[in-house]
């Protein structure tokens, strides 16, 4: 858990927590400030990219068929890519335990 | 060989960073610290030194330059005091957070207003949170030794913290003392080359000062406290070694008259010379009095500092600055002790006086005044602290 999530004891820190492997944001889980999550629907999307194109994090990457996928443990839940979807193929659900 | 030698001590502490063979000094001038960087200045312009002075625009461009030259693993050197060191003061909570060893002189002195030039320790306390080691020297000679001791303090790889030495302004800063100047061959042997712990180099990036946030920050912080800490035998270490060299023994806590005393003064700075005239003088009527001098106020040497008092029944204990408290507590200085007194259940009499505030002289007669007040005065009687030497 604490690898995934980045945090470390005091000891492991290095001076002044400088960051000596470049990229290791990558390793922080962003998901869980979400309180709502992007869903997309197959069947309007047109596999333009544009959500791949703004999203701020990494989250969308394209699979085998070209749909753009989400991957949720870095989504922040914005709703950029539901706002910039051209055929609004994107809609934001809240999240329920 | 080291020489004995009379010179102004601005300028040997700045002879000395010189012969500490420093990469670079970002400073902006004022007084009482003006001759220190002017210099400091001088000896690159000549070509004595090779380094890269940097005339910044304002002590809070010469810390950002410092802490930028530091992380690039140059040994760096700055001074400042007073007004400038406010401006400066929340870059130097970042050069000990991102744990950067450089080193500043401070030429004490009051914070205004009334605006005034001359010394008190007004900056000194203002630095006491930061994260900075703290020397405070309490002549010449100490001024100069201290600067070479703060390169090797806070370059050591296990302590790796910005250091500060301090001298009274003027009446240290502007005064022509004897003192032995050591010579660049003595200090190359005991300083060795600048080896940064981490420092920024294109062929290996890193990011030094990132964000904290609240799933780190505390943890970032422990581990800053904990070097800190940690530095505090250290520094002793590395007295002991700069004896073993230089043959001029430092302790964190110096003590003149202590063993037998049954009243103890502690100071921090020049005024402990002219204590110790006081002390020899009251010795001679049979008064049987003593000083415990700080000569590291960061970390803060509570165990020292208790051993050396700790068979006083009456304490006087010094702050040369105006706490602004509301007058049911102490002075800051007062204030460490206080504790650690509490901490090691140890109850003596206590007097806290604010001296020598914005220039005033502190004299032997002060001194006389002091320890009287403290012996004849009964449990209870005394304040948490009182000014001495105001006119009523």
């Amino acid at each position: 858990m604490a690898k995934e999530t980045g945090i470390k004891s005091w000891k492991e820190l290095t001076p002044g927590i400088a960051i000596t492997n470049p990229g290791n944001a990558a390793e922080l889980k962003t998901g869980d400030w979400r309180s709502m999550r992007p869903e997309t629907d197959c069947e309007k999307c047109i596999k333009c990219g544009q959500c791949y194109i703004f999203c701020p994090d990494m989250v969308y990457s394209k699979d085998a068929d070209g749909y753009y996928v989400h991957n949720y443990y870095w989504c922040k839940g914005c709703g950029i890519c539901a706002r910039e979807c051209p055929v609004d193929a994107i809609k934001m659900v809240q999240e329920v335990d | 060989m080291s020489k004995r030698i009379g010179i102004e001590v601005s300028i040997a502490l700045a002879d000395a960073v010189g012969l500490c063979d420093v990469d670079v000094v970002a400073a902006y001038p004022i007084t009482p610290q003006t001759h220190i960087v002017e210099h400091l200045a001088e000896l690159v312009a000549e070509g004595h030194l090779d380094a890269d002075f940097v005339p910044v625009e304002s002590e809070h461009s010469a810390m950002s330059a410092c802490i930028g030259s530091s992380a690039a693993g140059a040994r760096t050197f700055t001074s400042t005091c007073s007004q400038g060191y406010a401006l400066m003061s929340e870059l130097c909570y970042i050069a000990s957070a991102m744990r950067l060893p450089i080193v500043m002189a401070v030429a004490n002195r009051a914070i205004s207003a009334p605006i005034n030039i001359w010394n008190d320790h007004a900056d000194l306390m203002y630095a006491r949170d930061t994260g900075w080691i703290q020397l405070i020297s309490e002549n010449g000679q100490e001024a100069v030794d201290l600067s070479i001791l703060a390169f090797r303090i806070a370059e050591d790889q296990g302590i790796s913290l910005p250091v500060q030495v301090n001298l009274d302004g003027f009446t240290m800063s502007h005064v022509i003392e004897p003192l032995m100047m050591p010579e660049a061959a003595e200090i190359k042997e005991f300083l060795p080359p600048f080896k940064p712990v981490l420092r920024l180099d294109p062929a290996k990036p890193i990011t030094m000062g990132p964000v904290g946030m609240p799933d780190v920050f505390t943890e970032a912080r422990k581990a800053q406290d904990e070097a800190l800490k940690s530095s505090k035998p250290a520094i002793q270490a590395i007295f002991d070694l700069f004896a073993k060299q230089f043959g001029r023994q430092y302790k964190l806590v110096e003590t003149y008259k202590t063993e037998d005393a049954e009243t103890i003064i502690v100071a921090m700075g020049s005024i402990a010379q002219t204590a110790m005239t006081a002390i020899d003088a009251m010795r001679a009527r049979g008064n049987k009095v003593g000083i415990a001098r700080i000569r590291v106020f960061r970390p803060f040497p509570a165990a020292e500092l208790v051993e050396a008092v700790r068979g006083a029944k009456n304490l006087v204990l010094l702050d040369r600055v105006t706490a602004f408290a509301g007058g049911e507590v102490s002075g800051p200085v007062a204030l460490e002790i206080k504790s650690a007194l509490f901490d090691n259940g140890l109850l003596p009499k206590v007097g806290n006086f604010l001296v020598g505030l914005g220039g005033r002289d502190v004299t032997q007669q002060n001194f006389e005044e002091m320890v009287e007040r403290v012996t004849s005065a009964k449990n209870g009687d005394l304040p948490a602290y009182e000014f001495i030497n105001v006119r009523e």
